[in-house]
């Protein structure tokens, strides 16, 4: 089995008395999509933005590639310039898009990559034209978010997180706040980054999308991890009775 | 009433314009200036300088200008600084304004989505980058509105400078009422100048909103 690209090990979070995150341990391999899900305040998104340490764990350990992310032994936070160089390497979407509303589709994919790697105008815009293709947006480069619907700001999102060129992908429900019309076509994009062998780790409340694309799925409830196994066994087979009562609620919510 | 006064007290009453309009004007600018800094400061500096930021805006914002100006140009001195009318006034205005902007771009800076700084976070952004490419960006855009509406205000502040002797529009218009006794005309006079500069500020500031916000809303199809 290969080295882990992201290694979660009895990770803790606390928001003061609430133990927000129990012994979460969790590995997810190199070129596979893992689906977080789970009820919602059950810790998915905060054990997401612990990847990037957006959000601070409290004890345990993360690991990027191997290297331990947020500090540099435990309970010494590491100096800013080594967390901003290791966030370079770990791309991130939001549920609300977060795309900066006073630039262009263009400009908000270039950003990063003048100011964090460096390049040149010239070349960066070259790649944010490049990114906003493949993801089907090189017609609305120009458009500032305002002009863009729902679904064509998160697909410029992404774009800004792949254009960095980033080993891991993290997705923090990227269609929940989008019309149902629109939440296909930034699912095919996610699905066009799975082919192509991107790691890719997704909070999400689409059971579709964990049953056809992931290759674990982890099921969460207050800040737990009840279990992690291929999504045939964890949404078909489920045997804990919390993921079977989650399920259930699913399917009766989502009948008709 | 009587007009023709103006006819010989024209000049002097113009001069007096422009150094309002030059007070108002260095003042805003210092005083914005100023505030952003406060502001800044506030947001991103140590916890101390915080306390004793918190502590300047308390006072001046508590207390009169005219009071601020005598202890500035009477009590300055007894300090060692010595200032003429002209710059105690700018210099005035300056400290009296400054809490005032520091104010309307805090909440600016607060109107920003904490997301858009997360995702410049996320991928890596230095924090020097984010204030000066995210959040000073979209946290003047929404402090616009305020900044021009106090810029207006303090226009009329102006006039208490006179008190000081700075040879603006308000100490002309009361050496020549002085003089002539013709106090409703003169302060007539006086109104319809700060009528056109405020007017004129607002016009400038509703422009330059529609400008700079032009991508920043919905389009409404």
């Amino acid at each position: 089995m290969q080295a882990a690209s992201v290694d979660i090990r009895k990770v803790n979070k606390f928001y003061g008395p609430f133990h927000a995150l129990k012994d979460i341990d969790l590995a997810i391999q190199p070129g596979k999509v893992t689906c977080l899900i789970g009820p919602s305040g059950s810790g998915k998104s905060t054990l997401l933005r612990c990847i990037n340490f957006l959000e601070e764990y409290d004890s345990g350990e993360i690991r990027i590639d191997g290297e331990m992310i947020g500090y540099d032994a435990p309970g010494r936070r590491m100096p800013g310039r080594k967390l901003r160089g290791m966030r370079r390497a770990i791309g991130m979407v939001f549920q609300q898009f977060n795309l900066w509303p006073h630039m262009t589709a263009r400009e908000n994919v270039a950003e990063g990559l003048i100011r964090v790697r460096g390049m040149s105008r010239a070349e960066a815009g070259e790649r944010a034209a490049e990114a906003l293709e493949k993801v089907g947006l090189g017609d609305k480069m120009a458009n500032h978010p305002s002009r863009l619907s729902g679904g064509q700001q998160q697909r410029v999102a992404i774009a800004r997180a792949i254009a960095m060129e980033p080993r891991v992908m993290l997705f923090d429900e990227p269609t929940s706040a989008l019309d149902p019309e629109l939440v296909g076509e930034v699912l095919n994009v996610m699905k066009a980054l799975a082919t192509e062998g991107m790691t890719m780790v997704v909070v999400t409340h689409e059971m579709g999308f964990a049953a056809h694309v992931a290759d674990q799925v982890a099921f969460m409830e207050k800040g737990e991890l009840v279990g992690v196994d291929s999504p045939a066994r964890i949404l078909h087979e489920p045997e804990d009775a919390r993921i079977q009562a989650f399920l259930r609620t699913y399917h009766e919510r989502n009948s008709f | 009433m009587d007009f023709s006064i103006f006819l010989q007290y024209g000049p002097a009453l113009l001069k007096g314009f422009g150094i309002t309009v030059l007070c108002w004007l260095a003042g805003t600018v210092f005083g914005m200036t100023l505030g952003l800094v406060v502001a800044l400061i506030q947001r991103y500096g140590p916890r101390w300088l915080g306390w004793i930021i918190q502590a300047y805006i308390e006072i001046i914002r508590g207390t009169p200008f005219l009071v601020q100006l005598f202890v500035l140009y009477y009590g300055g001195p007894l300090v060692g600084l010595r200032l003429d009318a002209l710059p105690a006034g700018i210099l005035g205005l300056t400290v009296y304004g400054s809490p005032y902007f520091a104010e309307i771009f805090r909440s600016g800076f607060r109107a920003v989505p904490h997301g858009q700084i997360e995702a410049a976070r996320a991928i890596g952004m230095a924090e020097l980058a984010i204030v000066r490419r995210i959040l000073l960006p979209l946290g003047l855009v929404s402090s616009l509105p305020a900044l021009v509406n106090f810029s207006i205000i303090l226009t009329k502040e102006t006039v208490i400078l006179s008190i000081i002797t700075v040879p603006e529009l308000m100490y002309q218009v009361g050496r020549m009422s002085a003089e002539t006794f013709r106090y409703l005309e003169t302060n007539l006079v006086l109104a319809l100048f700060f009528w056109l500069l405020v007017e004129a500020i607002s016009r400038v500031g509703r422009r330059l909103e529609a400008r700079i916000t032009k991508h920043l809303v919905e389009e409404r199809t």
